[in-house]
Formats: C-alpha cells, structure tokens, sequence
C-alpha cells in the first residue's frame, strides 16, 4: 500500500509540474462557462433551476471532453515509461505490477479530479451567484455532476492503461487512444442515431437499443445525469431511456463495471510485458 | 562462501538470434566484476535475466537463493539500465526519494546518497537541465540508495568525464568494501582502468573468461615489444642479434613472448655502450580485450 501512494503521489507531482492540471482545469473551465453563459440568457420559458439546466449541456460538455482528458492523461502511461526506461527501474524495485497499475490510477484520477473540480468548480459557482433563478437543488445536481464525471475519466483512464499497455510505442499507444475516443463517444452514438432514424418503431428501438446504451459508459453517463436532473429541465434524450429495464439510476453502473474490467484487463497485459 | 548472484548454463535465444550460450558466473559479496564483451554480445540481456525481466531458455539463476524477480530478490538487487530518461520537470531530489520510497529506505537517505554522486548542488534543480553526465550520475544515485546487496549496472561510465569515473571508481570501492557485490558492463578494458576484482568478457553470448585481469594478462600470452635506441654506427650489430625491424636509421624494435623477456633484457645489456636506450612495452588492455573479444577471423583480419 505504501508503494501505491508513492507511484500516486509521483504521478501527482509530475502531473502538477508538467502544468497538465491547470492546462485541463483551463479547458474545463473556459468550455463549461461558455455554457454557464449561454444557459443563464433569460429563457423564460422553463420553470427549472437556473444551474440545473447548465448542468444539462454540461453533461454532454463532459461525454466529449473528459474520457478526451482522460485517455490522454492514461495513454503514455506504461508505453511511455517503457520508451524513457523509466518502468525498469520502478519493477526492479519491490513492487508488484498491480501495484503500479492502481498507484499510477490513483495518481491520474486525483489530476483529473483537480481538473473538473476547479474548471466545473468555478464555472459552476459563476452561474450560481450570476444566474436567475438558482437555488441548492442546482448546487446538488452540479455536485452529482462532478462526482460521476470523476467517474466517468476513471473508466477512460482504466481503458487508456489497456492501449498504453498493449503497444510499445507511445506513438501508437496516442493513436489507439485517439480511436478509442473517436469510437465510443462519436462514432457509437452516430450509429445508434443512424439505426433509430432507420426504424424509429422498430424492434431495435424498442428492445436493444437501451442497452447498447448502456453498454457505452459515456451514454451511460449522459443517461443517468440528464433522467435523475430534475424533472422541470427539458432533456431530449431521456425519452430513449423509456424502454430500460432498470432503473435509469442505475446506469451509473456502466463507467464503473468498465473501469473495473479496464484495470483488470491492463494489470492482465502488464503482467507479460517486458520492460 | 554463500554467493549473492549464481547463474549456471544460461541460454537464451531471441527467434534467430543466440543471445547467450551457457553462461555461468558467480559473485560473492563484496566483489567487483566487469562484463565486457563488444556490441551485441549480450551483456544487457544478460542483466536483464538477472532482473527478472527477460525469461532465459535453460540454465539456473539465483540471487542469495531467490529466483530472479521475485520479491525478495528484488530487495536485494539495484540496477542501473544503459539509458533511462527522468520526468523532466522534477528534481534530482524528488527522483531519488521516490525510488526511495519504493524501496522502503528511509528518506533521511536522500541526499547523503546525491552527496556520494556529487549532485547536492544540482539536487533541487530539474533534471531536464542536467548535463549528461550528471543524467548518468542521477540514475546511479536511484541504484545506490538503500544499500542494495547487489547492483547491477549497465554501462555506468558512458558519458562522465575522466574524474567523475575516478570518482566512480572510488565511489565502487567504497560500496564493495561494505559487502555490496557490483556487476558492471562496459565495452573495454581500458575503460575499466583495472578497478575491478575480477572481469568476464562475453563473445557472442559465450563467456570467454572469467578471472582477474593479471590473470588474463597472462593467459592471452601476447608478446612483449622492445625497442632499442643504438647509434648509427651499432645499429647493424644490434639488428644481426635481436631481429625485427630497424626504425629511424638508429633504433630496432622486435617482440618476443613474456617468458623470453628477462633473458632478452640481459642479451640486451650484455651489448654495453651500443645500446643507448630500451623501452619496453607490456600489452595494452586494449590488446589483451581485442584478444578475448574478438573472434578468430576478425583477429586475422585486423593485423
Ligand atoms: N528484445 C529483443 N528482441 C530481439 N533481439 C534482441 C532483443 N534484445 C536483445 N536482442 C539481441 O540479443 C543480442 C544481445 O543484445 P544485448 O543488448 O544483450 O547486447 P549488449 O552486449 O548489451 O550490447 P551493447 O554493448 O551494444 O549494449 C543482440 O544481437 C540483440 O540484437
Ligand atoms: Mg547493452
């Protein structure tokens, strides 16, 4: 355990030093308060809470941006360290390879934590003071926000470790990653929307389609934040949901089932590369 | 005596290419050994199966009676691979305690350790602006902390200046004297500026010896070269004795093995005021390495 807060604790620093944290809280900040001030122009229309319906786009902000951070922050992580040499010296030391894995997860979720709390942070706080019509339950929902977002990068680190740990070249390793996310949050969604224009009443729409969106772990995320807001914010993609056989709540649980095969598919990989 | 590394009859073969052919060496504590062996002879592989790292095809290695990469041969061993680059952004002394920690030593090790590779002045400065020397020293700092019972390093003195490696050397010596053993690779013998126990030189994965240098010295049975200073008159008559060949109208320089020598010496003297001057020269470590390291045909081919 003391060898997993060390490798956390090295990956923080060097996170910190190498100025990703405050590159990403930036782009997380900038993007979210465009949002926060395109949300706040008076509507009208919607009897919702001010930052509830900010917290709507900002959810769909991070299905984009986050897993982005995330696989970038992941994809060099053992690749890398095999190019620099570096992985030799770290496992001629005493310290299992799932050590490494989970102290170098550890590390890289506390980065990406800094990042969406000081970028939704700060964006989120603006939009509370400045907006019309704000109140606590706007506060909880942007906390919900963040926290899943959290969550959300955990699955996208954990799955950039299996490209980072299944190539040599860290080269190769930012081009699987650059793929994965190309694949799971654009193409995916493209063609589920494809197939549902096709037959929107259709067997597919009716009976597999909710679960192929659960099976991605950013719709997954976008499904579970955009149902549990309350029930005033107009969302479009809720109504895709009706057909779920669980509990929309429970979406939530398809970051994290991917984060966990994520991590034990890497730490299966790593246990055969050689340094 | 209890050996700390034992290898015996390592082989290892990567698809076409044979790596290492039955290699068998062992090191006591406190002992220095040099792998030398040219380009591609294997060294590095080697290490790295001593590290647990690569999987050898046959043979048997332990380190104190544990197998290689195991977490209790791990506590022993420190390595230092032939290139490795630092994050950039962080500071010798952020570096070295963080493998610190992961050795379990305690951090009041830190900077004692820099102290012995001389980067105290430089410890609190990112190592993105360290020299390359000082790169080479960092990392040997990383394998010295925690006194390891063996360390292995890979080509340590590439890059550092001739009194940082003298500094090296001292440094080495004082490391073996407290019962660290040292497995060192390099590419010469006159690199090595005899500051090891003992020196293995690996030749296309074989090991072609393993002992002492004085030892190899003799074993290679290279000749001796003399050269005599004569005078422009004497110089015929010193030719028709020894041989050779005549240089500079009044010197002969001729070779002859090492158990003629003193009695050439004394031939040599016998010729009184004929001789003006004898030089005479043993041959290099350079030479005895080209000996062992080279193969037959290259031998040939180079004269
Ligand atoms: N991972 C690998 N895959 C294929 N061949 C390899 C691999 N590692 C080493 N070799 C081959 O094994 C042989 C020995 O290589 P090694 O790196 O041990 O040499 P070396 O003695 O360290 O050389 P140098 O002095 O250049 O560092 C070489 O022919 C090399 O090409
Ligand atoms: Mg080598």
């Amino acid at each position: 355990m003391r060898s997993v807060l060390a490798i956390a604790q090295y990956e923080i620093q060097i996170g910190v030093r190498n100025r990703w944290v405050v590159l990403a809280s930036v782009i997380l900040f900038v993007f979210a308060l465009l949002l926060v001030l395109l949300g706040s122009a008076p509507s009208g229309a919607t009897k919702a809470d001010g930052l509830s319906v900010v917290v709507a786009s900002l959810s769909t902000l991070t299905v984009y941006l986050v897993p982005l951070i995330a696989l970038l922050l992941s994809y060099d992580a053992i690749a890398g360290e095999i190019d620099r040499g570096t992985l030799q010296l770290t496992l001629a030391c005493p310290v299992s390879r799932g050590e490494v894995l989970l102290g170098k997860f550890l590390g890289h979720l506390v980065v990406l934590a800094i990042a969406i709390l000081i970028g939704y942070g700060v964006a989120g706080a603006i939009g509370f003071y400045f907006g019309e019509n704000t109140d606590t339950t706007g506060l909880v929902d942007l906390g919900r926000l963040i926290a899943t977002s959290i969550a959300l990068g955990g699955t996208f680190i954990a799955i950039g470790y299996v490209a980072s740990a299944s190539v040599r070249q860290t080269g190769t390793a930012a081009a699987l990653a650059v793929a994965i996310w190309l694949f799971a949050v654009v193409l995916y969604d493209l063609a589920l929307l494809g197939a549902l224009l096709v037959n929107p009443e259709g067997a597919f729409a009716k009976t597999i389609f909710p679960y192929l969106l659960l099976a991605n772990p950013a719709d997954a995320f976008r499904l579970f934040n955009l149902t549990t807001l309350d029930a005033g914010v107009p969302t479009g993609l809720a109504a895709g949901s009706s057909g779920l056989p669980i509990s929309t709540h429970l979406a939530i649980l398809s970051p994290f089932i991917w984060m966990i095969a994520g991590l034990a598919v890497s730490s299966l990989i790593l246990r055969r590369v050689q340094p | 005596m209890k050996m700390i590394l034992d290898t015996s009859g390592v082989s290892k073969n990567f698809k076409s290419v044979e790596a290492l052919r039955d290699v068998s060496i062992s090191i006591a504590p406190g002992e220095r050994v040099a792998l030398l062996g040219h380009n591609g002879a294997g060294k590095t592989t080697l290490l790295r199966i001593v590290l647990g790292f690569l999987r050898m095809d046959e043979g048997t290695v332990e380190i104190n009676g544990h197998a290689p990469g195991s977490a209790a041969a791990r506590r022993l061993v420190s390595y230092l691979p032939e290139s490795v680059a630092f994050p950039k952004m962080l500071t010798g002394r952020e570096i070295v305690s963080y493998y610190a920690k992961l050795k379990g030593v305690a951090k009041d090790e830190v900077m004692p350790t820099l102290e012995k590779v001389d980067l105290v002045d430089a410890a609190d400065r990112r190592c993105g602006t360290y020299s390359k020397g000082m790169r080479q020293r960092l990392g040997l700092a990383q394998a010295l902390v925690g006194q390891p019972q063996l360390l292995l390093l890979d080509e340590p003195t590439t890059g550092l200046d001739p009194v940082s490696r003298q500094r090296f050397y001292t440094l080495l010596s004082d490391i073996a004297d407290k019962g660290t053993a040292v497995l060192l690779s390099s590419h010469g013998l006159s690199e090595l500026e005899a500051k090891t126990d003992r020196v293995a030189i690996l030749r296309d994965g074989r090991l072609v010896a393993d002992a002492p240098l004085p030892e190899l010295q003799l074993a290679a049975k290279l000749p001796i070269r003399i050269r005599i200073q004569s005078t422009t008159e004497d110089v015929e008559q010193v030719h028709n004795r020894f041989g050779g060949k005549r240089i500079n109208g009044a010197a002969v320089e001729f070779v002859c093995a090492q158990p003629e020598k003193m009695e050439r010496l004394s031939a040599i003297s016998e010729l009184g005021g004929a001789v003006t001057d004898v030089d005479v020269s043993s041959p290099s470590l350079d030479e005895v390495y080209r000996y062992f390291s080279l193969r037959d045909e290259q031998k040939g081919a180079d004269k």
